[in-house]
């Protein structure tokens, strides 16, 4: 019976294997929240895989690109890199060999990280176990390979600089500004991007799209997509991602699981601090869908959708989101309410609550027209005023879904 | 915003982590650890009717008049004939069902008692072949040369009551008895499914009845207190009310 | 055979009881490799409520249900007949693949009485001594030491009933038979409907306390005491036989794997079969298992702690297969493993009414009202010829029309006059059923077939069994008590369901098949001690309703998941420190 404990005794031992010994424990586990707060694992890192040993395929319109291995690898990795080397990196977006990195890497966003938290993290980084393993490289067309074109695109877009607190406001709103533009970089999902894939700052939070998903309006004032959460429920969504408003799916699971849960409540009410101080503009009334729409649409709804999400739309909160006032339902951009309808979603699980709730695909049960209909019906319903979905929309993202998941 | 405005998929950020779905665990990896598996886009679903047949002309008749008479069309409304039982057997024959896949299909086959099931040497595909040749030797040996399928509907109705009874006595070695019971089976089967398997069509089955179908939420009418639940059958692929016009 | 690392713990078969152990035994620390003839599935994939309600696919072309096509058992009546194999399902159900039968049970969560579990003891002191033939035994675990552990199952699954005993002390509207509870059950009642309402009346009449069937079909949200979240059900109908599409029915999916999965002590194997336990050269000590996979490769598990935790009857077999214990011989009386195989005695009265409807598809697996005067030895039973007895409840599980034509009286089974029955009375009717208990009797058994084989080669398991004489007086009794109560509830007329003659394999009756790996109180009388472990191989311990030296009047998961509890708090607190028998022989 001697072996029975072994196994626990060598996990421990693993957990502790990696720190330096030269940093203090303190400072890399600073490193260690820091990097949470940017949420580095989730793109470096491929599921299943070493974390931070890179290798995560990003599809962009322009070509595919690969997270890097920035575990301290000597030949793969970023071991030869110097403190001064990856502070350049974050706050400027240029390598340790001079070439300037592509924004999928958000250092539009991480410019606004302070000195002595990126050698935080560099101290965190280092402490990790070393992975020797090489990114796939990347697939980007002429002229769009050409690095040196960035240098245009930094001009243009790119302002380098450490977060300036606004001295009017308090100390919470300011933690908040800095993690939500900073570190958090939610804008790098949620604002829409112009042609060359630079952020509109006139529709800042107020949702963008990305690999065939909407990222909801996150604005918490007065008209956002969310200005009825409260501050308790937008920590609580980040916290366990749920809360009765909504729970995470797609994308930003990874950004709760890798990120968000690992904060403390105090950096989450700061962020739903700030959050909430984004006014924005009313919207203008929507098309109504067409009435024999709206009575396919219902009839859908009651057969197919309301054991979960309730004849009047408001779900069970926590369990199965309420469609009634949800962002992901009002979007303007319905891509995620037909991809949804398409592929399903799961609930992100976490630590506080580890059950994956999971939505069921309706793609081998519905046709275009009909899912067309029910999301019409839903974003139409119940006080939601978002405009009507096209069967052509549909089937054109069935397509695109189709062609994706055969790569 | 205007709605076209997001179908811009061409002009996206470089900006995003790729989905899960790119490096998800397969649904059929056999060593499972540190998640709960779950893959976009993918639903066990159905295996639909899909025209198959295993009958040839003659059998279906035969079929087409046993399940006509257990289950008929008179004043209470449609029956077998409409429902589409025999299209419904017909393909559950074709398909695994008829094949025995299922089933546990070794020998050795020998006396066995009515308690202890199926006990045939032919899958149910093999087994109505057998019954029916069987059924339609002995009908034209005792009433002058026709075939169940040409008998009067009195007539049949005396047959089949007497094969359930184990009263008539098949060539072959068919037990009466046992066909009778598994075409029985099959025909409720295909009265009473889901129209997606090629019976119950226009549900009819369910409406005789008043059952509502694939339906999923019932607690509007928890406090129906005896009164009557009224309610349109659905099917798993719904009904006409689906579709917009 | 390539032999594989070794592992702490290897779990075969992997629904309720395997789920349990598994969290039970990596919360301590070790590492657990669980192996699952079936496949994985969970709801969203497998089960959601797109695919759910199909009656044909899931029960009558058995999708549910362990495949016969590769093992399946053979069935006789008694030894003068030849048993032949169960081609198909028919009169009980055995689950395949992860969550087990526990995926496609109705949630109906019963405690068994105190006295059930001191049945030779208690029935002896009160009657004298036992009939000639029956086999009825104690199970060396008293209902105080497991009731810590039915209220941890109660939480896990967030099971929705009435207390009717608390420590104690007796509550209105609860069972006021059943043994102390220590806590009120988590969440509330269902809620009734009109079958229900009339059933309670009824009772009431008689003198009789109904109460609400205690259900893990959840009546509201809820956050178990691990952080899985179950949903409220929607009372579709379609629990037994079926997967639950929207997280309302306690299961393994629901209640644990979302905690289990994500450990990394914890690793599952799907469809890889075990084909038996591996022993020392001593034969006192197992050293793992061997499995093989779908593609015919065979491995090697070596492991510390080997536990069954599949289906009863295949947990007897494994240990038939692997040669651990002596098989159990009814000419002679000698051997253990296959002895006191037990089921379920089923009895009901149907009621018609003429305009009232009980639209029996707003149902759910668990929503019912019961008595339970009638239940173990809550009456007294001298001179009515039989020990045990049974609840009598009125459910609405369902009505699925392909599996659920309730006629009067002298109606045929097909034709005109059987079609006009089936509409007129699919939503006017309603059954009472009596679930009664199955006393062990030395002439039904289980053993391997001499002929038959599974797709691998090994022996079926064979089963011979018939109802007893105990069975038959009391599902009269039963019938007649089923009755009464049937006869008030305001219906046109009162169908009575008894089956005679012999036990009938093909039409289904319950999956609560019981007994063959028995627990008991000496090396002498059982298989496995009160801990659930070998006792002739102390590092092997076995699960489920094989352990039950007969089966209660009751539905048995909770008392399987309670048993399972208790096991693993043993070896967590007992074995792991000293492994080795926790009970000196």
């Amino acid at each position: 019976m001697r072996s029975l404990f072994l196994a626990t005794a060598a996990l421990a031992a693993l957990s502790t294997a990696g720190l330096a010994q030269t940093t203090s424990y303190s400072q890399v586990e600073r490193g260690r929240y820091i990097a949470a707060t940017g949420n580095c694992q989730g793109c470096h890192t491929v599921p299943g895989e070493a974390p931070y040993s890179g290798g995560r395929p990003m599809p962009t319109p322009f070509g595919t690109i690969h997270a890097p291995n920035i575990t301290f690898a000597e030949r793969s990795g970023i071991g030869r890199w110097t403190k001064d080397d990856f502070w350049r990196a974050v706050h400027q977006g240029i390598r340790r060999d001079g070439q300037r990195l592509y924004p999928a890497f958000p250092y539009p966003h991480f410019t606004k990280m302070p000195r002595q938290d990126v050698d935080a993290v560099y101290d965190y980084l280092a402490a990790l176990p070393r992975v020797e393993k090489e990114s796939p490289p990347n697939s980007l067309p002429f002229p769009l390979s050409w690095r040196r074109l960035m240098a245009g695109w930094n001009l243009l877009y790119f302002t380098p600089g450490v977060y300036q607190p606004d001295p009017a406001r308090s100390p919470e709103w300011n933690r908040g500004a800095y993690l939500v533009e900073g570190p958090g970089h939610c804008g790098a999902c949620h604002t829409d991007k112009n042609l060359v894939g630079a952020d509109r700052r006139s529709r800042h939070l107020q949702g963008g799209e990305l690999d065939n998903w909407a990222a909801p309006d996150i604005r918490a004032g007065r008209n956002g997509g969310i200005a009825h959460w409260s501050d308790a429920e937008i920590v609580e969504y980040l916290k366990t991602g749920r809360n009765a408003h909504t729970a995470a799916v797609s994308i930003m699971s990874e950004v709760i699981e890798y990120s968000t849960q690992l904060m403390t409540e105090a950096d989450l009410k700061a962020m739903a601090v700030y959050l909430r101080s984004l006014d924005s503009p009313a919207r203008s009334a929507a098309t109504k869908p067409a009435e024999s729409v709206m009575t396919a649409g219902r009839a859908i709804y009651a057969d197919n959708c309301s054991a979960c999400h309730r004849a009047d739309g408001t779900g069970v909160p926590r369990f199965f989101g309420p469609l009634a006032g949800s962002n992901k339902v009002r979007d303007p951009n319905p891509t995620t309410v037909i991809r949804i309808l398409l592929e399903g979603a799961r609930s992100v699980p976490t630590q506080a609550r580890p059950t994956p709730l999971s939505m069921p695909s309706y793609a081998w049960k519905l046709t275009d027209a009909q899912i067309a209909a029910v999301a019409s019906y839903v974003r139409a319903s119940w006080g939601n005023d978002a405009p009507p979905v096209t069967e052509d929309t549909v089937r054109s993202l069935r397509q695109t879904l189709k062609e994706t998941a055969a790569h | 915003m205007a709605t076209g405005d997001w179908s811009r998929r061409h002009v996206l950020a470089f900006t995003i982590p790729a989905t899960l779905a790119a490096a998800a665990t397969p649904g059929l990896a056999r060593t499972i650890r540190g998640h709960v598996p779950w893959t976009p886009g993918r639903v066990d679903s159905p295996y639909p009717f899909d025209g198959a047949r295993f009958l040839t002309p003659q059998e279906r008749r035969c079929v087409s008049a046993m399940v006509e008479r257990l289950i008929p069309s008179d004043a209470r409304g449609p029956g077998a004939r409409e429902a589409g039982v025999i299209d419904f057997i017909d393909n559950q024959l074709a398909g695994f069902y008829g094949r025995g896949e299922r089933w546990y299909m070794q020998g050795p086959f020998g006396p066995s008692t009515p308690e202890q099931g199926y006990q045939f040497e032919e899958p149910p595909a093999g087994f109505y072949r057998r019954g029916i040749a069987a059924l339609d030797s002995a009908c034209r040996e005792r009433h002058g040369g026709r075939v169940f399928a040409d008998l009067d509907a009195a007539t049949q109705d005396s047959v089949l009551a007497a094969m359930e009874k184990g009263e008539f006595e098949l060539p072959d070695g068919v037990p009466a008895k046992a066909f009778f019971g598994l075409v029985h089976e099959n025909a409720i089967e295909g009265f009473f499914c889901d129209p997606l398997y090629g019976g119950n069509r226009d549900m009819v089955g369910w409406r005789l009845v008043g059952f509502p179908g694939a339906r999923y939420d019932y607690r509007p009418y928890l406090d129906h207190n005896g009164q009557r639940v009224t309610l349109e059958p659905v099917g798993l692929k719904g009904g006409p009310a689906w579709t917009p016009r | 055979m390539k032999k594989l690392p070794p592992v702490d713990v290897v779990l075969v078969g992997f629904g309720w009881t395997g789920a349990i152990m598994a969290q039970e035994l990596t919360d301590a620390g070790l590492q657990v490799l669980a192996i699952e003839r079936g496949a994985w599935r969970d709801t969203p994939t497998h089960f959601p409520p797109t695919t759910a309600p199909d009656e044909l696919r899931w029960y009558w072309r058995k999708e549910m249900f362990q495949s016969n096509a590769r093992d399946t058992l053979t069935f006789r009546n008694n030894r003068d007949q030849v048993a032949r194999p169960m081609r198909r399902w028919g009169s009980f159900l055995p689950g395949e693949g992860v969550g087990g039968g526990g995926v496609h049970w109705n949630g109906q969560t019963w405690r068994f009485l105190p006295s059930d579990f001191a049945a030779q003891s208690h029935n002896t002191a009160r009657y004298g001594a036992l009939p000639e033939g029956m086999t009825v035994q104690d199970y060396g675990v008293t209902y105080d030491e497991l009731e810590p552990h039915y209220d941890r199952f109660d939480k896990l699954c967030g099971i929705g009933g009435k207390a009717g005993n608390l420590r104690g002390e007796i509550v209105e509207g609860g069972n006021p038979f059943e043994g102390p509870r220590s806590a009120e059950y988590p969440n509330p009642p269902m809620h009734m409907t009109f079958s229900q309402n009339q059933f309670i009346h009824a009772a009431r009449q008689l003198g009789l306390k109904p109460f609400p069937g205690p259900s893990a079909n959840l009546t509201r949200p809820y956050v178990n005491p691990l952080g899985a979240q179950l949903a409220p059900c929607s009372y579709c109908g379609f629990c037994e036989k079926y997967g639950c599409g929207n997280y309302s029915k306690a299961s393994a999916q629901t209640t644990i794997l979302p905690v289990l999965m994500r450990k990394p002590n914890f690793t599952l194997k799907v469809q890889n079969e075990v084909l038996s336990i591996t022993r020392d050269n001593t034969g006192r000590r197992a050293t793992g298992v061997t499995h093989i996979d779908l593609d015919g490769n065979r491995y090697e598990q070596p492991a510390e702690l080997v536990i069954l935790c599949a289906y009863p009857l295949s947990n007897a077999r494994l240990m038939m297969l692997s040669g651990i214990g002596e098989v159990y011989n009814p000419a002679t009386g000698e051997g253990l493993v296959g002895k006191n195989y037990c089921y379920q005695v089923m009895a009901a009265a149907q009621v018609f009414y003429d305009d009232k409807f009980t639209n029996g598809f707003v149902g759910a697996g668990a929503l019912g009202a019961a008595v339970d005067e009638y239940n173990g030895d809550n009456f007294d039973h001298t001179g009515l010829g039989f020990i045990g007895g049974g609840y009598i409840a009125n459910w609405t599980t369902n009505a699925r029309p392909i599996e659920t034509h309730r006629t009067p009286e002298g109606t045929p089974t097909w034709g005109s006059q059987w079609k006009a029955a089936v509409a007129d009375n699919f939503l006017t009717s309603t059954t009472v059923g009596a679930h009664g208990a199955s006393m062990a009797y030395a002439t039904n058994a289980l053993d391997l077939d001499p002929t038959y084989k599974d797709a691998y080669g090994q022996p079926l398991l064979r089963m011979t069994y018939d109802f007893t004489p105990n069975d038959r007086a009391m599902a009269r009794f039963l019938s007649a008590r089923a009755t009464d109560i049937a006869r008030l509830m305001g219906g046109r007329e009162v169908k009575v369901v008894l089956r005679d003659g012999p036990y009938d394999s093909m039409p289904y009756q319950t999956t609560h098949n019981t007994g063959g790996t028995i627990m008991g109180t000496t090396p002498a009388n059982s298989v496995v001690n009160r801990y659930l472990q070998s006792w002739d191989v102390p590092n092997l311990f076995v699960m489920g309703a094989g352990v039950f030296p007969q089966n209660a009047g009751y539905n048995p998961t909770a008392t399987v998941a309670a048993l399972t509890f208790w096991a693993a708090a043993a070896i967590r607190s007992q074995y792991l420190r000293n492994p080795g028998p926790l009970v000196q022989a």
